[in-house]
């Protein structure tokens, strides 16, 4: 990951892509969505989604595990620079998530972030604030996930 | 069986549903699959970091909150899904073995403008530990259908 002082408004990073599996969307709408457009293929069709809809929290917690994956390579990276790494800390929150487009069995959603906003904390001097737009676009270019994310980020020269 | 339709949601207090734990075991296994952070994996990271100590997925705490969500009242109410989540604060950290308790607030009901068969019913859920320290807050419409619409087309 990049410390505060590496990042710009603007950057953008492309996250990757998943594919949502019926079995995937059926697996974690048993444990935390149990809606029937969530579980059955026949429900979903005649459900406003038009076919086996993903949980919007699945799809929320796959952008989540693209930005982790994509914050592990920056570090290898960082290392085979031979630079330090920077721990990214806790999120306070997020706002305007947006389900904009069902995400349906076999789509696949590539996943973006665009830093939108940068600001120290006045309350934790070692520590930047970083909004970040998080969004997801199916296989045929439509945006399906928006999220606008605020994250912790440590600066470089933190406690020094 | 009584489902709940866009006239049954007035502003105020909706219910407060629970105790749902969060085992370590639970935790681990959601930060492994969609959050693999060393504050939510590794105690030893977990003790060094902002939130001294292990910590649960805001992900995972989202995801648990939807579950009772729907245990409390989605599951028995004609919703269709929801367009999203206006603001959500994690305001402290879940912990391994937590019990959390749901508290849910109708902050607004409409009908709705694009779709007049159905409303939308805004929601403000508060997930507690059981300290009764607030973790998670969140503000989110759901749509639901209106009752003239339910009758009509369903057996029953």
């Amino acid at each position: 990951m990049l410390f505060f002082e590496d990042i710009e408004v603007g950057q953008r990073r492309e996250l990757g892509s998943f594919t949502f599996t019926a079995d995937g969307i059926k697996k974690f709408a048993r444990q935390f969505d149990p809606q029937r457009f969530h579980l059955d293929e026949e429900e979903g069709r005649k459900s406003l989604f038009g076919g086996l809809a993903a949980s919007g929290w699945h799809v929320g917690s796959v952008c989540m595990k693209l930005l982790v994956a994509d914050g592990l390579r920056q570090a290898r990276e960082a290392v085979a620079r031979g630079e330090k790494i920077a721990v990214w800390g806790p999120s306070p929150g997020f706002r305007e998530l947006r389900w904009i487009r069902p995400v349906l069995a076999g789509d696949t959603i590539s996943f973006a972030s665009v830093v939108e906003s940068l600001r120290s904390s006045s309350s934790r001097p070692e520590w930047g604030i970083l909004q970040g737009r998080n969004t997801g676009t199916n296989q045929r270019g439509e945006l399906v996930f928006s999220v606008l994310a605020t994250a912790f980020v440590p600066r470089r020269n933190a406690g020094t | 069986m009584n489902t709940l339709v866009f006239e049954d949601f007035k502003p105020g207090h909706l219910g407060q549903f629970g105790p749902r734990r969060v085992t370590r075991e639970e935790m681990l296994a959601f930060a492994a699959e969609f959050d693999p952070q060393p504050m939510h994996l590794d105690e030893e990271a977990a003790s060094r970091s902002m939130l001294k100590g292990l910590s649960g997925s805001g992900w995972h705490l989202c995801s648990v909150t939807m579950r009772m969500m729907f245990d409390g009242i989605i599951g028995r109410t004609a919703s269709l899904g929801s367009p999203g989540v206006n603001e959500l604060r994690w305001l402290a950290p879940l912990r391994p073995g937590d019990d959390l308790m749901l508290d849910v607030d109708v902050t607004e009901a409409r009908v709705s403008r694009s779709r007049p068969t159905t409303g939308v019913v805004t929601l403000k859920a508060v997930v507690s530990n059981a300290a009764g320290q607030a973790l998670c807050e969140m503000v989110t419409p759901i749509i639901v259908r209106r009752r003239h619409d339910v009758g009509s087309g369903q057996a029953g």
